[in-house]
Order: structure tokens, then sequence, then C-alpha cells
């Protein structure tokens, strides 16, 4: 596949939403909007039912925002805290998936991460993986 | 109304999604043709946003809530021009798997908007 010859690139900062990167941003952002809202929405009106799974839900949030911030802005600074945010994620997705299966009883109400995030199509556990191998490959060379 | 609404603008954005999917397969970015759906779809949406807050004002409730059937109606407004937007940026046949990563987002958005307004 044929990169576009108008690649204009500031000195020094790596672009990181090019090409598979554009569609990692746009992923990145629905969870976003998903993850901050939803958590919004059950924070202010609910949060006494599942107060640590509605926390987990905004963790989430903040923590997809400044990857896809990070993604976007691009420059090596940005890919390896994104690199740093996605092993976060990872972290987070495997062990809270694993924490609500072996202890459904701590979450009455399903965070993002629930059961790996099943309810999200597997989006959750799938996308740091994609996106790690996306940033190591997007490293300038030196 | 709405029902039927929610239907045609599920099948609208997953033919969106196969069409910009096909694009993408031929190495193609997507073209005016293209945001020409994308139109069709968005303006689905728009449709579906005032009839669902018509529907509101005249006192009906949705199931799972009035704030999260607004917020899902006005996300689903957003996301195909949002993904046009980045596709305008990306002049790959990557632009055009984005698109089509929106038409499938916006599908499932439509299965949501179902459960809320309890169909």
């Amino acid at each position: 596949m044929a990169e576009p010859a108008e690649e204009v690139e500031k000195p020094g900062r790596t672009r990181l939403i090019g090409g598979p990167g554009m569609l990692l941003v746009w992923v990145y952002g629905v969870m976003v909007v998903g993850a901050v809202s939803r958590s919004a929405v059950q924070i202010a009106t609910e949060f006494d039912k599942a107060p640590l799974a509605y926390s987990l839900s905004a963790v989430a949030g903040l923590v997809y925002g400044f990857i896809t911030y990070s993604l976007v802005r691009g420059g090596e600074t940005a890919r390896k805290a994104a690199l740093v945010c996605c092993a976060a994620e990872l972290t987070g997705v495997l062990t809270v998936g694993t924490w609500t299966l072996a202890d459904p009883s701590a979450f009455p109400d399903a965070t993002v991460w629930s059961d790996y995030g099943m309810g999200y199509l597997f989006i959750p556990v799938l996308l740091p993986v994609t996106a790690m191998f996306w940033l190591r490959k997007s490293r300038t060379p030196n | 109304m709405l029902d039927a609404l929610t239907v045609a603008t599920a099948v609208a954005a997953l033919a969106l999604a196969a069409w910009c999917g096909w694009a993408a397969y031929r190495d193609q970015p997507t073209k005016d043709w293209h945001f020409i759906g994308m139109a069709v779809v968005t303006l689905l949406a728009l449709v579906q946003l005032v009839v669902g807050i018509v529907q509101l004002a005249r006192g009906e409730k949705p199931e799972q809530g009035t704030t999260i059937f607004v917020a899902y109606l006005i996300g689903a407004f957003a996301c195909i021009p949002a993904a046009g937007f980045m596709s305008l940026a990306e002049r790959t046949r990557w632009g055009s798997i984005t698109v089509a990563a929106g038409g499938v987002v916006l599908a499932v958005l439509q299965v949501r908007l179902y459960d809320i307004w309890g169909g």
C-alpha cells in the first residue's frame, strides 16, 4: 500500500495518525465518548449503586482520552506516553475482566472493562494490543 | 415512527459501511459519491434526532431514561460526520476504513437506541 507523497512532516515530530493511525484515533475517540459519557451519567445519577464500577469506567475514559490526545498530537514523547498508557489499559482490561468474572458481587453494574469488554464487542481488549503494534512500528528511526 | 427510522438508519449505516469497506478493499480513498452517501445517512440520523425530541416533547418517555436517550441521539447524529472529516484528512484506504467503522458504530448505536426507547 503506497503512502501518499504529500506527507508534510514537521521535523522532529512523528506523525502518529497517518494510515492505520487514523482508524485508531477514530475507535479511541468513540471509546472516549462511550466511557466518559456513560460514567458521567452513572456517577451523576446512581453513584451509590456501584461506586467501584462507575469509577473504573471514568478512569478508563480518562486513559482513552489521553491516548487519543497523544495520537493526534504526535511526536516521540507522545508516542512513548501513549505506549505506556496502552500497556496500562491492557493491564486494566485484563485485571478488571478477571476481577468481574472472579468476584461478580463487587460489580452490581457493568463497567467498560467488565468481562474483558464483552459489552463493547471486545474492543477494549483488542484495541490496546493493536495500538501497541502501531506505536512500535511508528518509532522514528534514529 | 421512531422504530421505523431506527431500522432505516441502521440499514443505511451498514450499507455505507459495506460500500466504504469495498472502497478500502480496492485501496481507494473516499470519493464524492461516498460523501453523498454519508450525507444521506447523516440526514436520516438528523431526522431521527428531531423525531425523537418531538416524541419527548409530546410527553412520551423512553424506557431507560431521557438523558441517555438524548445522548445516544446526538451521538448517532455526530457519528458519520466525524468519521467523514477524518477520511478527508486521510486520503488513503484507511480513510475509507474509518468511515466503514463509523457505519458499524452507528448501527450499534441504533440497536442501543431501540433498546433505550423500549421497542
